[in-house]
């Protein structure tokens, strides 16, 4: 099954803007998040390491994800600093594992759900400012510094997969920005990829995990994700939706 | 007819006391704001779950009332209802008033409020709730040029009349937009039906009629000034339709959810098992919201006595409260649907329904939004000429 490219002609207003403001901070800026709280944002390296031919994607195979593995969960916490604060209905979670029955068979499945980076994300869609944006090689963003909290995305994305951060946070990633009274969700740990390197969820399932997760890039027909896709049958959380994800699930 | 003269209302100190106590409510209003802006919203009921709370629920009932109390104005300038002009500037100033506070909670309840300038710099034209906030701004443009030219002399009908039908046109709009805000959500089965901009107009209707004859009815006591029972009779057999029309687009809602087997179980929770959804559909919103006040309203005798007459307009206040709070929290309560037929559980409330309490925060920024509505209606009265003289009706 060959995914549709992400189409990176397009020039909308939530881009340009993006890219006003990238080219407005060009080398770093400063920025205050709380009182005592900075974070340092680098203008312009997420666009310039976005290449548009390509459109990043991950695949999971729900069979070897089982119930009582949550190394990809631990990992991307501990990665990008989000964690459990003791309040369960106001703490972050950009990945989650969810278990699955089904009551007529009786079959239980488990599987890891994050952002799913959608080619027509409606988080983009329905931001009012273009904080939410997707990138040109298809990860779906949120500009820390043009969010202005007003969750409407959340009510949008029909995977659950942004938080509200509703507490003061502290020691935070520089790669990670994290700022009260905005929203975030899974970035794909897009300073690894763009380096040549994998998301963490990705890394630790294939090296503590049960290696259920594959990363790579879907228009790449050489890559050993499209090639999985070519050739075993894939589906998507929510497919009727029409939303094209980039995550995409095996055996689900 | 006896030209109607209108002038400023004269200082009273029931008038100055009033607005004394809508001031603290504004005051408890900016506490509110500045602490939950210093702790964050953990200090509110909302959660990842119920992302949107209480204060939306008050400023998106601010907000559609504040077109609907535009109806009278309308009524006189758009379709020539003359007798309506003793009220129509109200209207107007109310209309602007009210979507100012409806504005004052949406943009205060903010995770970052101190970024608003973004919000009004930086537009994603694809999202229609930046469409709503030019909508939104610029109907207190068009309103505030509508009440310039009804106050104006010397203004040509014709200037007035194509005022009032901008005024008019915009303000459907504006509700279309604010019942697309929900109605194009796709990922939720509660919302994702194009039936919410409509139901949302015709809620404006109700809604802002009402506010308009509870602010008019208190306005009158307060100063003397005022229009006659006999127009106040007509707004009120009008109300009972608008009602009525509300009642209509409910139903139709969800008799068109029951038809699409996917959306049933959140029909199902809505109407049948969702415990204080289902109570404040049944009671709030259908029996005391709906059912009691219209039979109030069309009563032969009971519409004409002020006091019967104020219970059905605030029953359809509170009714009004009760339906957006079911649909704005009742539709977050309702878990996401991503596995169709599957149970799922998860550390993140997948599959679950989820709980919801406000906290006193959420009340005085709720509260305090609809006082700052009226305090800026007290002061434009006070210092415009307004409502028509006592002596004039």
């Amino acid at each position: 099954m060959k995914l549709p490219m992400v189409n990176n002609k397009k020039t909308d207003p939530t881009d340009i803007g993006r890219r006003q403001f990238m080219k407005s901070g060009a080398a770093m800026v400063t920025v205050t998040l709380a009182p005592g709280v900075t974070i340092m944002a680098y203008g312009g390296s997420a666009e310039s390491q976005a290449n548009p031919a390509t459109r990043w994607g991950l695949l999971i195979d729900v069979n070897k994800c089982t119930k009582d593995c949550d190394e990809c969960v631990t990992a991307c916490s501990k990665e990008n600093g989000w964690q459990d604060t003791g309040n369960p209905e106001t703490d972050a979670q950009w990945i989650r594992k969810i278990d699955l029955l089904n009551p007529e068979t009786g079959l239980e499945q488990s599987l890891a759900v994050m952002c799913q980076h959608c080619e027509d994300a409606p988080c983009v869609d329905v931001c009012p400012t273009g904080a939410s944006f997707k990138r040109p090689d298809g990860i779906v963003l949120v500009d820390k510094h043009t969010c202005i909290g007003c969750r409407y995305c959340m009510m949008a994305c029909p995977y659950k997969a942004r938080s509200f951060i509703h507490e003061p946070v502290t020691d935070q990633k520089p790669y990670a920005p994290r700022g009260k009274g905005t929203v975030e969700g899974c970035t794909l740990c897009v300073h690894r990829v763009d380096v040549g390197g994998t998301p963490a969820c990705v890394e630790a399932c294939n090296t503590t995990g049960n290696g259920a997760m594959i990363f790579g890039n879907l228009n790449d027909p050489e890559s050993e994700i499209a090639i999985q896709l070519a050739t075993y049958a894939s589906s998507a959380i929510r497919s009727d939706l029409g939303l094209n994800p980039g995550v995409r699930y095996q055996n689900l | 007819m006896a030209k109607t003269m209108f002038s400023e209302v004269k200082s009273t100190p029931q008038f100055w006391g009033t607005l004394v106590i809508l001031g603290a409510f504004v005051g408890a209003a900016a506490m509110s704001v500045l602490y939950i802006e210093k702790y964050g919203h953990i200090v509110t009921g909302m959660n990842n779950q119920i992302v949107w709370g209480l204060p939306h629920v008050f400023a998106i009932f601010l907000i559609v009332a504040a077109s609907g109390a535009l109806n009278v104005a309308s009524i006189e300038s758009v379709f020539g209802k003359a007798d309506y002009k003793p009220a129509s500037r109200l209207s107007s100033v109310l209309a602007i008033a009210l979507l100012m506070g409806g504005l004052a909670a949406l943009v205060l309840d903010l995770g970052r409020a101190d970024r608003l300038i973004i919000a009004m710099t930086k537009y994603n034209f694809r999202s229609i709730f930046a469409w709503n906030v030019l909508l939104y701004t610029g109907f207190i443009g068009v309103v505030a040029v509508y009440l310039y030219m009804q106050m104006a002399r010397g203004i040509p009908a014709i200037w007035l009349r194509s005022a009032g039908i901008a005024a008019f046109i915009w303000r459907l709009a504006l509700t279309t937009g604010t019942g697309s805000i929900f109605g194009w959500l796709v990922a939720r089965s509660a919302y994702d039906a194009a039936i919410m901009a409509p139901l949302f107009i015709s809620m404006s209707f109700s809604f802002g009629l009402a506010m308009f004859m509870l602010v008019s009815t208190c306005t009158k006591r307060l100063t003397g000034q005022g229009f006659n029972d006999v127009l106040r009779l007509r707004m009120a057999r009008l109300l009972g339709v608008f009602a009525a029309v509300v009642l209509y687009f409910t139903a139709v809602q969800h008799l068109s959810n029951m038809y699409v087997a996917e959306h049933w179980n959140v029909v199902k929770f809505i109407l049948l098992n969702g415990g204080i959804y289902t109570q404040l559909f049944w009671i709030g919103q259908v029996i005391l919201g709906g059912i009691v006040p219209m039979a109030i309203l069309f009563h032969p005798s009971l519409a004409r006595k002020t006091k019967p007459l104020m219970a059905a307009v605030l029953l359809i206040i509170l009714g009004g409260f009760a339906q957006l709070y079911v649909i704005v929290i009742g539709g977050q309560a309702f878990p996401l649907d991503m596995f169709p037929g599957l149970e799922v559980s998860s550390s993140f409330f997948d599959g679950v329904i989820n709980s919801y309490t406000p906290s006193i925060y959420e009340w005085a920024l709720g509260l305090g939004a609809v006082a700052l509505a009226f305090i800026i209606t007290g002061i434009a009265i006070k210092i415009l000429r307004i409502l028509p003289e006592a002596t004039s009706e």
